[in-house]
């Protein structure tokens, strides 16, 4: 999947949730990448983030990373 | 089989609640305070006779064949235009009334050709009824005196013909254009032994204003106004209720049949959606059904430059079959999957992604309303608790004040229009935000009150500016929002739209709309009645489209225009079906009943009903498969029904990404645009041809009835349980009624759905079950389904797509009355005479800046792409606008449009592409190249020669 547009959709979905007031934008960006993303979409803006994350709006990178914190599963 | 006879009462029915008990003929009858004692009479049993009154239409009493005596009272009243009250005594057959009645008709018929024998309407007459009916044995006038028996036939419109030499002037065409259909094209010129109906302005049909909807044709009494496949095949014998296959209107029809074919499609009275009416697609444009490019019989090749080659239905399936297991093998299972379609049943829907998901053993499922209305589904979910509209369209008769924003029903849902218009002429208030001047705005005795002609990409900001007008002048509903909706969510949106910075006077300079005009038409919208929010594609084709759908929802909880007839908020569907294949589990994140997939529960219930694992994680969107397409991870694509070629933005992209799939299966009746890069086409069926349901816009559930044997052999839904079948996974169902037995089993929202209720209630709208067990007109009322109604912060975000010294115009696109979202079907029908290639409107501003005058060819450019076309210069759009349909392959509108879309369901941006407009010669090289390939792709080998 092409990196660029991923990144330019997880910034949209970033630039909605940053709006809501009161919780956590990358806790409900997570929430939408998980429900709305495939897989193989999930992977490929995980690995973008492990190579710099270019592009990436801050919640977003911070959603990404939890993402990145469950496909590696729990830690101990 | 029998024909399904409806009822003509004479007269509408009247809404009191009062009765009244009167007496005709002997016979006590109580009926309705308001009712005309000819519906009386129909009530208990007694035929008034009749030429100028029919129940669609008010009253007109010029016939004066319809009179009574009534007890009392002196004269001949007409019992059409006379009021029942109470304790009448009525008289429709004495002497005198026998006499009169006999000596009308004596005129009639001296003006009448006598040639019922070889007419048209001969057996469907009410002249020749009424004749019979009144006991008319000879005419004593002669044939020597002044008469209109040599008047020219108009048979101008491809539909039907008009007699002025039959007509009686009764003025029911005149009065049907008016009343039902509301477009005035009809009037009777002249006077006295001179009038005569006449088209616009003493025009023909298809030069004056007529929108061929079909209502005169239906309301007219004799052969005056006939369809012309009555003329060539004759009268039907047998009729079978079924539903159109267009818009989201979902009119029902009557299918009326001389054995298996088709001799024209009525509107049906009792269909809850239409009551009637039609548009002229739904009631004329049938004919592709039977085009001579109609594909018959299934088809492979090896690869897409080969001819194609014509092979069994065994051996079709059998390579689709193969090769989508070779590539699960040699991929992965998520390597292929499947579209459903929005023009195919709810049925067939369930079924191709039952397939995708059990069969293919992923959720790579979407539907074509992943380009449309995805963002209704996100949006209401989250703001009310559902994906679907909250109304029935009768509710429009009790609104006061009418908001569309980003629709244009005239064009694309003409029958609820019709509807529209009639409560705007009875005083409803319209208010219109839409960048382009809809018919709407400014239509014979409607004109809307105000039109806020919003720069394209600016919905959220207008919207959240009549927020802030509601919400700083004192216009929300508290009692509504503190009983209703989440207080907490209400305060942040409400403090959010109250900034200075979502004010009219901040948010009119950037939307091209004056403030005050803003502000007006919040407060009328807030203070007028009862409001209610139509709206469409214009709305969800944004980057903001979910934001836009949700600040629509917050409008109306704010104004407590929810849970009750006369307001609500209602996506105007595009597709017969898209609410349906939406509701039937399309999406690749749900299943049926909007359940996600990562719900253990609910995917449980399927597990264990389709005794297969299924895959918790969402799949591919349309786009999404598309890009994974092109980066090598998605193989192979099963398209039923859909030309996502034509129909999905940036056409380069997209031929690119099926062009890299190694197995692409196209199911559709015509070889479409996507087919030029199919590996096996399947033939399909037409609405005709099978059994099925299809949802509405208001969420209701329609029969669809099969009327004619499969062309190609096999009903759709056939299709795909032979897939299912050929890869392993077997879905065994004799008919679809047992489909949706298992849906009603599996969805709740269904739970009381089934065949047998449907053809006793007619039709019904979901929720359907146990408490509700004949379906719910209008949702929320006690309560929303999310529990308490949800304000969400919409941020105006603006789009991407910015104009520039290179791109300094914004393209907006949509659609035409006579053709259909890719025009497939209407294309092959008459409706090409009305609209035979699409054109870009554009003002004269930028028109004459450009130096391009009406019917110029000129280029259309955008960082998409570029195609050609026919200028129309135009004040409907305003400077720095453009406008444009989809509707033709040879124009390819989306070789322009990009691959913006909406931030949370990917719905692609159509709605707002920067561009470049400038003279042009003609076609441009690559519509010509487009055009030789598009004969290429369709080459089919020639069969062997018999032995």
């Amino acid at each position: 999947m092409e990196a660029a547009k991923l990144v330019r959709m997880a910034n949209q979905i970033g630039q909605f949730f940053v709006s809501q007031r009161g919780a956590d934008p990358s806790i409900a960006i997570a929430d939408h990448l998980r429900k709305f993303w495939e897989p193989r979409m999930r992977a490929a803006i995980v690995a973008h983030l492990e190579a710099g994350g270019t592009g990436l709006e801050v919640p977003v990178r911070e959603a990404v990373a939890r993402l990145k914190a469950e496909a590696s599963g729990p830690t101990a | 089989m029998s024909f399904v006879h409806e009822i003509d009462h004479g007269t509408p029915a009247s809404k009191a609640a009062a009765t009244v008990k009167l007496t005709i003929d002997g016979h006590e009858v109580t009926v309705s305070a308001g009712t005309s004692i000819m519906r009386a009479a129909v009530e208990a049993g007694i035929q008034v006779p009749k030429l100028c009154a029919t129940d669609s239409i008010e009253a007109f009493g010029s016939c004066r064949l319809c009179l009574v005596e009534i007890e009392g009272r002196n004269g001949t009243p007409a019992s059409c235009t006379t009021p029942v009250a109470p304790g009448m005594v009525v008289s429709t057959q004495t002497e005198r009334l026998k006499q009169v009645r006999r000596g009308v008709m004596e005129l009639y018929i001296s003006d009448h050709p006598l040639d019922c024998l070889t007419c048209a309407a001969n057996g469907d007459c009410e002249l020749q009824d009424m004749a019979g009916a009144v006991g008319l044995r000879e005419v004593r006038y002669g044939d020597q005196g002044e008469n209109h028996l040599a008047q020219e036939k108009d048979d101008s419109n491809p539909y039907f013909t008009f007699d002025p030499s039959k007509c009686i002037v009764c003025s029911r065409c005149v009065r049907a254009c008016e009343e039902v259909q509301g477009t005035f094209a009809l009037t009777i010129q002249g006077r006295g032994f001179e009038s005569k109906v006449s088209a616009g302005m003493a025009e023909s049909f298809i030069a004056s204003e007529c929108v061929s909807c079909g209502a005169c044709v239906q309301a007219c009494p004799t052969a005056t106004l006939i369809e012309k496949s009555v003329i060539e095949i004759g009268q039907p014998e047998h009729s079978v209720t079924t539903t159109c296959a267009y818009c989201g209107v979902g009119c029902s029809f009557k299918a009326e049949m001389r054995g298996e074919e088709l001799v024209r499609m009525v509107p049906f009275k009792d269909g809850k959606a239409n009551h009637g009416h039609s548009c002229v697609k739904g009631r004329f444009a049938w004919g592709y059904a039977h085009h001579r490019e109609r594909v018959l019989k299934p088809m492979i090749r090896e690869a897409i430059d080969q001819p194609w080659r014509e092979v069994s239905w065994d051996e079709a399936i059998g390579r689709v079959a193969s090769e989508f297991r070779r590539l699960q093998q040699a991929h992965g299972k998520r390597a292929i999957g499947g579209i459903t379609s929005s023009r195919c049943t709810n049925e067939e829907t369930y079924l191709v992604q039952k397939l995708v998901r059990g069969g293919f053993g992923n959720n790579n499922v979407d539907t074509c309303a992943r380009v449309c209305h995805s963002p209704t589904g996100y949006g209401l979910k989250a703001t009310f608790g559902t994906s679907a509209g909250t109304q029935d369209f009768d509710s429009v008769e009790q609104a006061d004040i009418v908001l569309v924003i980003g629709a244009n029903p005239t064009d694309a849902h003409p029958v609820f229009a019709s509807r529209l218009k009639k409560r705007l002429r009875q005083g409803a208030k319209l208010i219109v935000i839409d960048p382009r001047r809809i018919d709407l705005v400014r239509t014979p005795h409607v004109e809307a009150a105000f039109h806020l002609a919003l720069r394209p990409g600016t919905n959220a900001a207008i919207l959240n500016a009549l927020a802030h007008t509601i919400v700083t002048e004192g216009l929300v509903d508290e009692a509504f929002v503190r009983e209703r909706c989440d207080l907490s969510t209400f305060e942040d949106w409400a403090a959010f739209v109250a900034e200075p910075r979502n004010s009219p006077e901040t948010v009119g300079p950037l939307a091209g709309v004056p403030p005050e005009t803003i502000r007006a038409a919040a407060r009328l919208y807030a203070s007028g009645g009862n409001g209610a929010i139509y709206y469409g594609l214009g709305v969800t084709e944004h980057s903001q489209g979910s934001t836009v759908v949700m600040a629509i929802a917050n409008l109306a909880m704010a104004t407590g225009n929810i849970g009750r007839p006369g307001v609500g908020v209602t996506p105007l569907r595009g597709q017969n079906n898209v609410q349906g294949s939406c509701d039937m589990g399309s999406f690749p994140h749900e299943f049926s009943g909007y359940r996600h997939v990562s719900d253990d529960g609910v995917r449980g219930t399927f597990e264990a009903l389709w005794g297969r694992p299924l895959d918790a994680e969402p799949g591919l969107r349309i786009g999404n498969m598309l890009d994974a397409a092109l980066d090598g991870s998605f193989k192979g694509l099963y398209v039923q029904g859909e030309d996502i070629l034509q129909s999905d933005p940036d056409t380069h992209h997209v031929a690119e990404a099926l062009a890299a799939m190694e197995c692409v299966v196209v199911q559709d009746l015509f070889l479409n645009e996507t087919a030029a890069y199919a590996h096996v086409f399947l033939p399909g069926s037409t609405f005709l041809e099978k059994d099925g349901t299809f949802t509405n816009a208001e969420r209701r559930i329609n029969r669809v009835r099969k009327v004619m044997t499969p062309k190609n052999g096999l009903a759709d839904w056939e299709i795909t349980l032979a897939i299912a079948g050929a890869m392993g996974f077997d879905m065994h169902y004799d008919h679809p009624s047992q489909v949706m037995d298992e849906i009603a089993r599996t969805t709740p929202t269904f739970a009381g759905v089934s065949y047998e209720l449907l053809d006793r209630e007619g039709s019904v709208q979901w929720p359907c079950n146990e408490r509700a067990p004949t379906g719910t007109p209008v949702m929320h009322a006690d309560g929303f389904v999310r529990g308490k109604g949800c304000f969400i912060v919409t941020e105006y975000v603006p789009t991407d797509e910015k104009v520039g010294p290179r791109f300094p115009l914004l393209l907006t696109t949509g659609r035409i009355l006579s053709q259909y979202n890719v025009g497939a079907q209407t294309r092959r029908t008459a409706n090409i005479v009305w609209h035979d290639e699409d054109v870009l409107e554009i003002h004269p501003h930028d028109a004459e800046d450009r130096g391009v005058r009406e019917g110029d060819w000129v280029r259309l450019d955008s960082r998409a792409g570029g195609t050609t076309l026919r200028a129309r210069v135009t004040d409907r759009v305003a400077p720095g606008v453009v406008y444009t349909t989809f509707h033709h392959p040879g124009t390819q509108a989306n070789v322009v449009t990009t691959d913006n879309s909406d931030w949370a369901t990917n719905c692609p941006e159509y709605k707002v592409t920067a561009v470049q407009v400038a003279p042009s010669n003609g076609p441009s090289d690559w519509q010509r190249t487009y055009d030789a390939q598009a004969l290429a792709h369709r080459r089919i080998a020639a069969a062997p020669a018999a032995e």
